[in-house]
């Protein structure tokens, strides 16, 4: 195609608000013909708003969209489609029962007569995946297939509407290596082809492999656009998260988080792995620590924890408790080994919203207990009393519905729930995630003196600074693999960001 | 891979093998079972439940449910009946007035269950209990059929010989049960009835019409359970507000019997019409018997369509099972 190079998309100054929140804030975007162009950042950095108000599914504020120069709205993402963005989503959008085929023509099925025409139908869908290096019995049904294959149909499919822009989200996730590579020589051939592509991930190994240009967002702003050969990886992590690391950055030290003399082990993991999510993985957590997982968003951090708590089961390796080797298989059987874990997601693996305040603490605290040795009301009163008072919970009264709590409250409700079980270890998955400032120095507070106490503390988190605050000893994941560990004097941000940007082997899962 | 290829198939496949080793097994037992009558009388008896089971095919393939069918049968009846003995309707157009009513019924419902998102469930419930209490509105005891058309419809059919005769409304259950099965197979509405009950959500980012398809299910399939009222009329010659009680259930279960999956996505007409047979023969065999009260038959049913669910179970399991590898 003779166009390579222009502009194909140009946003603008995009806005777009949402009830309390600034989404996206006068975010610019260009892509050009023939190219692939990362969209980078962290949760909330506005990635997935961006190409939700660009395909139609949100309206946008304010600013201005330009396809091939006209203006540009999409009313949903089927009128985006059948103008020239299409999207390929993570969870795949395809029908399971159906065969593939169908998946790739359904809608559009050539016709012969009044009569849909089968055979052509089997006959195209074999030409189109054929052309992407896959060479299956389109007429089984798409279930039959790898979670891979049925990606490449997905793509198969969007590519058949002849898109003009392609957007991949988070494509690779469920891919292993050479998989990956065969949808990489896919997009290398619609790039030379004259498409665009919009490809979202949370590998920088793979940004780096295919992408010719990133434009990065953070909190909704617009950080900047830049060739990806020009962008060195510590500075491409360092405008995701924000600090500029080219000032003297100085370490807070490691005042609060030192130990004292290194006690026993509670919990030790050996070469604990689950195929497909995480590789083998060493962990050590002793009576009294408090141990962080540092990484960016998708490098396996809530895997860990929902190993550790039995929610997902290892598929290798050994775990020991007090020395004991163990199989934390259920959640249930977690919590007998003394293990808490307040979820990432509060509003919905955490906080049951219709209970009341006192009912969503003593609840686990009931399950242990068994349904016949139930807890007097009086002796739950104590209880949450306790709790509130301790965690300064700002309630009306205890027997206020939770989920008319602000979320630093709710965070706090969680909190009390597991420690009212007195766990010897508990993880906390990004607790100080959306909660104000002050919540925020409570928590902190809270996690000293439980450390205090001699429990352990598995603390995850994407801000470094909170990491390097509490932590005594760090585990960094990237890529869904340990690839360091620091601990007391050495942690430090600029340490963390310099292991997470370290060249990656390019194994993947 | 050609063995997962034919798991999709397993439900059918059962389906049919069920109905043969029923019927062999009345064959052997019982003396002038295995008759070309016997066999002709499955058709005849059970045509309007199988002609409701059509439109309750494509229901269910998209996801959904319809329990308003049995209280529609009634309505359409008791109006059908109502309107030749007391207007001078003629009774083409009572025919039609009646599929309208059907038509419109179907029409509200599809619209709610799309435009409010609505569970299928209540709002045919709804309608189960609106369509009932309106034929009792209209009538509170049956209403004989005595116009000359009627009768004579009803009289209807094709000689096979031996003076077997297939009657009217018998016929028309085959000819709807073909082009049901060509309707799912051949048109993209068919197809995209699938799409709709192996993933909504899906089909919506897919591009596919999903709302009017909906609608346009609930509809047709309320306009296929009014002509089942109407060929329930011809077989009875009456409109009686209590007919088809408990109708949409046996229904169900023919359909369910016949290898649809409820939760949607998967099913055939053919599948169908057999589960109709065999809840036929079922019915038969008890008759045969003699000895039995006629309450077995439901007890049969009962455990065949457990049988049939944990069959269903299974292959969801099997599934989840080849995902996870």
């Amino acid at each position: 195609m003779p166009d390579i190079g222009n502009v194909l998309l140009e946003i603008r100054g995009l806005s777009r608000s949402f009830p309390g929140v600034k989404a996206l804030d006068a975010v610019d975007f260009t892509l050009r013909r023939g190219e692939i162009h990362a969209l980078m950042g962290e949760n909330g950095a506005g990635k997935s708003t961006l190409i939700k108000v660009l395909t139609g599914v949100h309206k946008k504020n304010s600013g201005s969209i330009k396809l091939e120069g006209k203006g540009f709205e999409a009313s949903s993402p089927m009128d985006a489609a059948s103008k020239g963005i299409s999207t390929v989503y993570q969870e795949i959008n395809l029908l399971p029962n159906l065969s593939v085929a169908e998946n790739i023509f359904i809608g559009r099925q050539p016709m012969k007569g009044f009569n849909i025409d089968w055979k052509a139908i089997n006959m195209n869908a074999k030409k189109a995946l054929v052309k992407l290096n896959l060479e299956i019995d389109v007429t089984l049904p798409l279930s039959s297939f790898s979670t891979a294959i049925q990606q490449m149909v997905a793509i198969a499919r969007v590519i058949d509407i002849r898109a003009k822009i392609l957007i991949l989200d988070e494509p690779t996730s469920s891919l292993d290596m050479a998989e990956c590579e065969n949808l990489f020589k896919t997009m290398n051939r619609l790039k030379e082809e004259g498409m665009g592509i919009i490809f979202i991930t949370h590998f920088l190994d793979q940004v780096y492999e295919t992408s010719d240009r990133i434009t990065v967002l953070r909190n909704g702003q617009f950080i900047g656009e830049y060739k990806t050969a020009e962008l060195p990886r510590f500075r491409l992590i360092s405008k995701m998260l924000g600090k500029e690391l080219e000032q003297e950055m100085v370490s807070p030290g490691n005042t609060q988080g030192d130990t004292p003399a290194r006690k026993e082990p509670f919990m030790t993991l050996n070469n604990v792995e689950k195929k497909g999510v995480l590789f083998p993985f060493d962990l050590e957590i002793c009576e009294g620590e408090v141990v962080g997982l540092a990484g960016l968003l998708g490098s396996g951090r809530t895997e860990v924890a929902k190993l550790l708590f039995g929610i997902n089961r290892p598929t290798g390796g050994t775990m020991e408790i007090d020395k004991r080797p163990v199989a934390v298989n259920s959640p249930r059987n977690a919590i007998s080994h003394s293990i808490a874990f307040c979820p990432e997601d509060r509003k919905t693996e955490g906080i049951i919203p219709d209970l009341t305040v006192r009912e969503n603490i003593v609840l686990p605290l009931q399950s242990c207990r068994g349904f016949f040795r139930g807890i007097s009301r009086k002796e739950q009163e104590k209880i949450t009393d306790h709790y509130i008072e301790l965690l300064k919970i700002k309630v009306s009264n205890r027997e206020q519905k939770a989920g008319t709590l602000s979320g630093g409250n709710q965070q706090k409700v969680i909190l009390a729930r597991w420690m009212a079980m007195n766990p010897r270890l508990l993880i906390l998955d990004e607790p100080t995630r959306g909660i104000d400032v002050g919540a925020k120095a409570e928590i902190e507070k809270l996690i000293f003196r439980l450390r205090e106490e001699g429990r352990s503390i598995l603390f995850i988190s994407s801000e470094l600074e909170e990491i390097v605050h509490t932590c005594s000893r760090v585990a960094i994941l990237k890529d869904r693999k340990k690839v360091g560990e620091i601990s007391g004097e050495n942690i430090s941000e600029e340490k963390i960001m310099t292991t997470l940007a370290q060249e990656g082997t390019g194994e993947r899962l | 891979m050609r063995f997962r290829l034919s798991q999709k198939n397993i439900p059918i496949l059962s389906t049919f093998l069920v109905f043969i080793l029923l019927y062999l097994s009345g064959a052997f037992a019982y003396k002038g079972f295995f008759s070309l009558r016997v066999f002709i009388n499955l058709f005849i008896d059970n045509a309007f439940v199988g002609i409701i089971a059509i439109g309750m095919t494509f229901v269910i393939i998209s996801g959904g449910i319809d329990l308003s069918v049995g209280s529609l049968v009634a309505f359409t009846g008791v109006l059908c009946a109502n309107l030749l003995s007391r207007t001078d309707i003629p009774p083409y157009m009572v025919i039609f007035i009646c599929l309208l009513c059907g038509a419109a019924l179907g029409l509200a419902m599809g619209s709610l269950i799309h435009f409010l998102e609505m569970p299928p469930f209540l709002v045919t419930l709804v309608g189960m209990f609106l369509a009932r209490g309106l034929s009792f509105v209209i009538s509170l005891d049956s209403v004989p059929i005595r116009n000359e058309l009627f009768l004579s419809i009803s009289k209807a059919s094709i000689p096979l010989g031996n003076g077997i005769r297939l009657p009217a409304y018998a016929v028309t259950f085959i000819i709807m049960a073909l082009i049901g099965a060509y309707i799912l197979h051949y048109t993209r509405f068919g197809r995209n009835i699938y799409a709709i009950g192996d993933n909504e959500k899906s089909a919506l980012l897919m591009g596919l019409p999903v709302g009017r398809t909906k609608i346009f299910i609930y509809t047709i399939n309320s306009t296929i359970c009014a002509a089942g009222g109407l060929v329930y009329s011809l077989y009875t010659l009456a409109g009686y507000p209590l007919a088809g009680t408990g109708l949409e259930l046996d229904v169900i279960t023919a359909v369910v019997i016949g290898g649809t999956l409820l939760t949607g996505g998967v099913g055939f007409m053919e599948g169908t019409v057999i589960g109709v047979m065999i809840l036929g023969l079922i019915q038969t065999i008890i008759t045969f018997q003699g000895n039995l009260s006629t309450w077995w038959t439901k007890v049969f049913i009962g455990i065949l369509l457990c049988i049939f669910i944990l069959l269903q179970r299974y292959i969801a399991a099997r599934k989840i099972q080849d995902k996870n590898k």
